[in-house]
Formats: structure tokens, C-alpha cells, sequence
């Protein structure tokens, strides 16, 4: 067992652009679940539109690379009106059927044959992140020992934190604001919100577009970190694992997705290593009748689930949350 | 302000005890509200109209359709047809926020209060035209603290007002069923309303509070606002309503003072019960039994039998 390599795997998935991702598509599900109460189960499909948003706009339309973003994260917009507009006048559950359905149908037309000449079919996108690449400010990549950094994950890691700092304080401001004290008070109770003279429906709007942008800067950020855009990687399970990750770090909480992806993806990727490693070579630590090394990739899972459960049994407020707050429910 | 409510009261005299009397100085008047739910006519209400300034207590057997009417004058409910006025401007078709951003604010049956916030934010909630609730100046604390301290202060004086002060920092959902009603009512009291509307204010509240609340409602009236409420309890009708108005399957069966209402017979049958007015305990059993009895078999003389 070598646990340079271990910790190498973890650290690396932790800190580096994967946990990044988790981390803006988690901040926009906390605006979103956490704080209004928005049961949106379809941020792939926000970070799919920011995708191809970008994707398209630069190779298929040739437009400029800051043109492209502009056009990006004006889609993500467009598609929290259409989704909120039919949706958000109805019970949360229907938010939450409405959206996954968008996320799959938007995924199913990025990858469809029919518009291969505009979002490249199942092969997706590429080409579109030169600039992106050419702003890179490194000459090598970095060494700490312990964890190793590409010169392209360098640039990506300084962009991707500074991006979840900036979409922080962004949420931190915003929720200490009487404006996201009716985000709350919708969360808590939409008709005594609405009784005090609040147009719960234009909260609930802008709850939806503010989030949705944090989805789709996630998904531009996802498709300029390895420069294509592909969209087979925004199907439900993108969504789900940035809910598992809002959830262990704590809803409602301003560092709670952040705290959350970077544990989520420091124990799925060490576990994986661990597994992979325990079941390799000619002597392995669990016996291939117990464990093959194929098998080994998805025991991980079985293990990030039972842990999920354990941690919803016995800190159900995630590590950033309130005690107080899950013990009130009666209403 | 104390001389305009026994200025409104003493208008009120002159009112008719019939049911869609039309009032000196109404601040709702509604006409044809019919709500249908399937085959049941759940409201249906020819003439409604409510005087400025004193209490009105709606009362009727439940199901009569009273927290239906509630939730279609505050918006919260769309009626089949009719028309109603709030300050001579009419309210068809307008969303329930601006119907409380107007001036009539309801309270809820079942209390509403936001569990997860402290008392302090449900009631700063409460404010109306706060510059820091629109989305693009929330974010700079500096142009919305001055209105959010202003509002504070303002909280503060109510909670006091209405003994929650010392819960200030307290989870509101952690308060006793009192207590949320009393929060309710503070809470609607910082939207600064003209008309309150209270949906059965005594339900499940302890007999000692309860005359704390009546002289909270009392106190909202003494300040110029006219309370319209819905109530079961007959001792708070009796005690602190100016005028009740009775509904029975969906419609408005008597109005007048409260002694008028509960000296009507069509009342007593409807509603109130022959022994409304003595204390249960001392209801002699054997004399009910043989009182109904003897209905029961009056009834049969009236009706022949099929067999």
C-alpha cells in the first residue's frame, strides 16, 4: 500500500478543478434548496446550457471567447425563466420533476445526431478554450511533496477558487440581506410570506436565475478545465453529487458546498485509490475471490453511501449546519 | 382616536339587524361572491359590507364557509364570481401581496410562522417597501441598514407590546401555540394595516392569554384599525366585537350588535344551541334528554311514517 499515491489521489481531487465544479454547481443548489427551498434537481442541465453556451458560441458560430461566456451565462438565465415562468407558481415537487426532465432533455439534444453540426453529437465540442489556455500566467506546474499540480490545473485551480470565493461573498451577501430573509421565509412558509405583501413568485424567479447562473459558470468551468465539452457528463448523477455534497458540508450554510465537495471528493477519490491499490498486483490486500480490481471501482460507492446514510442518521445539518434549526419541524 | 371609535360604534346603531345591511362608512363592500367547490357552494354571499373603525366578529358552524370568504377578500383564493372593494378599489383579480401591501393583512387558522427564523426576522419580515429585499441593493449592507435598524426599533416596541420580547432571539419555532398567535399578530401589525383579519385568534390558547389577546385585539381597534375575525369562543364575540355577522352554508344568515345575534332565534338553532349561554356543568342531563326527546317525538307527529 502506497499512501504517497493515496493522498496524492485525494488531495489532488479535493483541491483540484473536480471538486471546483462540485463546488459553484452546490453553491447555486444552496440558493436554490437551501435557502428558498427550490427543489431543483436539474442543475445539470444549468451547467449543460452554460457548456454548450460557450462551446457553441465559439466553435460553431466562430464568436470571441468573452462573447461566448456573455452568451453562456445569458442561456442559463433564458432557461430559469422558461423552467420557473410554468413551474414556480406549482407545489415544490412539480419544480423537482419539471427540472429533471429539462436537464435530461437538454443532455439528450446536446447529444443528439440531428444537431450533431451545431453541439457536435455525442462526441461533443472542442477547440473553444484557447483563450482560456492562453491567459495561463505559469511556466511549470507545481510540486508540494504531497500533492502535484499540472501547469494546466495550476491555472485552472487559481481560476476555479477565485471563482468560488467571488460566488461566496456573493451568497454571503446577499443572504444576510432582508432579500435573503424572504428567500427563508418562502423556504419556511410561502403563504405567510405572501400574507405580508411579498411577490413570493418574483423571489422565487430570481432565487431560481441566481442559482442557475452558479450551475452554469460550473459548467463553463467544467468544459474549459479539459477543453471539451461533452454531454454525456451532464446527466443526473452531476446533479445528485452536488446535492450529496451540499449535504455534507451543510444547506443553508454560505461554506457549506464548498466544505462539502472538497470532503466528498477527498473521500471518493482516496477510497478509490485505496480499493484500487488493496486489489492490484500479484499478492493483493483483498484476495481477488473476495474483490476483483474491476469491482474494486465501484465499492467505493457502496462505501460513499453508507456513509451519506450515517452521516444523515447521526448529523443530519451536515458539518456547517444547525443543530437547532433540524430539531424544529413541527410547524 | 379613541372618541372616532365610539364615533364608528355609535354609526353602527342606526344600522338594520338584517343580514347585508349596508353600513354608514364600510371599508369593504362586496357583492355576489360565490366560491363553488364541485357541487358545494362553499361561499355565496349576496351583500357584504364591513364598517371602518370597530370590531366585526364572523361567526358561523363550521364548514359555513367563513375561512373561504377570509381566503377570497385577501387574494388568496380565486372566487366563481362577484366583485368586492377594499377602500372604494376594487379587488378582483389582485394577487395576494398587493391585497396586503393595501392595507388588509390576514393571520392564518393554523398559525404561520417561519419556524427556522428567530421572532426578531419573522418580524422584521413584516416591513413593507424595505429597500434591502430588492435583489440589486441587497448586497451592499450600506443602503439598507439605516431602513433595517428603523424597522428593528419598531419590531422591538411590538414585541414588547405583546410580552414576546424576551423570546426575541429565540427560533419562532420553538414558541407555545400562544405565543405563535401572538407573533402572528405582531408580525402582521409592522405591514402597518388598516383592516386586520384574524383567523380564529383563540384557537388552542390557554384561558389566561386568551384575555391578554382580547385586549390586544381590543388595543388594534383603540389605534384606529378596524379588526374583522373569525371566532368560535362566544366570550370574545360577547366581550370585544361591535358588530358580528352570522354565516351558515356559505351565506349570511344574520348581522347585528352581538346581543341582537345572540338573542336570534334563526342564530340559536343554527349555531349557538339552546344552552349556549350556561355553563355546562350545571345543564341538568335528565331535563335535556326529556326536552329532546319530546322534539324528537313532536317531529314524528309532523312527519307520517311510511311503513
Amino acid at each position: 500500500m502506497d499512501f504517497g499515491t493515496l493522498i496524492d489521489a485525494a488531495l489532488s481531487s479535493a483541491l483540484g478543478p473536480q471538486a471546483i465544479v462540485f463546488a459553484l454547481a452546490a453553491i447555486g443548489l444552496n440558493v436554490h434548496f437551501g435557502y428558498t427551498g427550490l427543489l431543483n434537481f436539474g442543475q445539470a442541465g444549468f451547467m449543460a446550457v452554460g457548456a454548450f453556451g460557450l462551446a457553441v458560441s465559439v466553435t460553431t458560430w466562430d464568436l470571441p471567447f468573452w462573447v461566448g461566456i456573455a452568451i453562456a451565462l445569458l442561456a442559463t438565465v433564458v432557461l430559469a425563466i422558461i423552467l420557473g415562468v410554468p413551474t414556480l407558481r406549482l407545489r415544490a415537487d412539480y419544480l423537482a420533476i419539471a427540472t429533471i426532465a429539462t436537464s435530461e432533455i437538454l443532455r439528450l439534444i446536446f447529444g443528439s445526431v440531428e444537431a450533431k453540426e451545431t453541439f457536435g453529437g455525442s462526441n461533443g465540442l472542442t477547440g473553444f478554450s484557447t483563450t482560456y489556455k492562453d491567459l495561463n500566467p505559469y511556466n511549470s506546474g507545481l510540486d508540494l511533496g504531497v500533492v502535484s499540480f499540472s501547469r494546466n490545473d495550476l491555472w485552472s485551480i487559481t481560476v476555479g477558487w477565485s471563482l468560488v470565493a467571488i460566488s461566496c461573498l456573493i451568497v454571503w451577501s446577499l443572504m444576510r440581506s432582508p432579500w435573503g430573509r424572504v428567500l427563508r421565509s418562502i423556504r419556511e412558509d410561502e403563504d405567510a410570506v405572501r400574507s405580508l405583501g411579498k411577490n413570493v413568485f418574483a423571489y422565487k424567479m430570481q432565487a431560481l436565475i441566481l442559482g442557475g447562473v452558479f450551475g452554469g459558470i460550473a459548467g463553463i468551468f467544467h468544459v474549459l478545465k479539459q477543453a471539451s465539452a461533452v454531454p454525456t457528463d451532464f446527466n443526473t448523477t452531476f446533479t445528485f453529487y452536488a446535492y450529496a455534497a451540499l449535504l455534507v458540508g451543510g444547506a443553508a450554510r454560505v461554506l457549506g458546498p464548498v466544505v462539502g465537495s472538497i470532503l466528498f471528493w477527498f473521500i471518493i477519490a482516496g477510497l478509490g485509490s485505496f480499493f484500487s491499490q488493496a486489489t492490484s498486483g500479484t499478492d493483493p490486500l483483498i484476495p481477488a475471490s473476495i474483490m476483483t480490481d474491476t469491482q474494486a471501482s465501484l465499492v467505493r460507492f457502496i462505501v460513499l453511501g453508507l456513509g451519506l446514510m450515517l452521516l444523515m442518521i447521526f448529523r443530519p445539518q451536515g458539518i456547517f449546519g444547525d443543530r437547532r434549526e433540524i430539531a424544529i419541524d413541527g410547524r | 382616536m379613541a372618541a372616532d371609535v365610539s364615533a364608528a360604534r355609535a354609526a353602527l346603531a342606526g344600522v338594520p339587524n338584517e343580514p347585508g345591511a349596508s353600513k354608514p362608512d364600510p371599508i369593504v363592500k362586496g357583492d355576489n361572491i360565490v366560491r363553488t367547490f364541485g357541487g358545494l357552494k362553499a361561499v355565496d354571499v349576496e351583500h357584504l359590507e364591513i364598517q371602518r373603525g370597530v370590531i366585526t366578529a364572523l361567526i358561523g358552524p363550521n364548514g359555513a364557509g367563513k375561512t373561504t370568504l377570509f381566503n377570497l377578500l385577501t387574494g388568496f383564493d380565486e372566487p366563481d364570481s362577484g366583485d368586492w372593494a377594499f377602500n372604494g378599489k376594487k379587488l378582483s383579480n389582485v394577487p395576494a401581496y398587493k391585497v396586503a401591501r393595501l392595507g388588509m393583512v390576514r393571520t392564518f387558522q393554523l398559525t404561520k410562522v417561519l419556524s427556522k427564523l428567530t421572532v426578531i426576522e419573522n418580524m422584521r419580515l413584516g416591513a413593507t417597501g424595505q429597500r434591502g429585499e430588492k435583489f440589486w441593493s441587497a448586497a451592499f449592507k450600506s443602503l439598507w441598514s439605516a431602513q433595517e435598524d428603523a424597522n428593528t426599533v419598531r419590531a422591538d416596541d411590538l414585541l414588547a407590546r405583546f410580552k414576546l420580547d424576551a423570546k426575541r432571539e429565540d427560533f419562532a419555532g420553538s414558541l407555545s401555540g400562544g405565543q405563535r398567535k401572538l407573533l402572528e399578530m405582531a408580525r402582521a401589525l409592522m405591514v402597518d394595516p388598516e383592516l386586520i383579519m384574524l383567523d380564529e385568534p383563540m384557537a388552542g390558547v390557554n384561558p389566561a392569554l386568551k384575555q391578554s389577546l382580547l385586549e390586544h385585539v381590543k388595543s388594534l381597534r383603540d389605534e384606529g384599525r378596524t379588526v374583522l375575525f373569525v371566532e368560535h369562543d362566544m366570550d370574545m364575540v360577547r366581550d370585544i366585537s361591535d358588530w358580528v355577522i352570522v354565516m351558515a352554508q356559505g351565506q349570511i344568515v344574520a348581522e347585528g350588535t352581538p346581543q341582537a345575534v345572540m338573542a336570534d332565534q334563526a342564530v340559536i338553532d343554527a349555531y349557538l344551541g339552546a344552552h349556549h349561554d350556561t355553563d355546562i356543568s350545571e345543564i341538568d342531563v335528565e331535563e335535556l334528554e326529556t326536552e329532546a326527546e319530546a322534539e324528537l317525538a313532536a317531529q314524528s307527529k309532523e312527519t307520517p311514517t311510511h311503513d
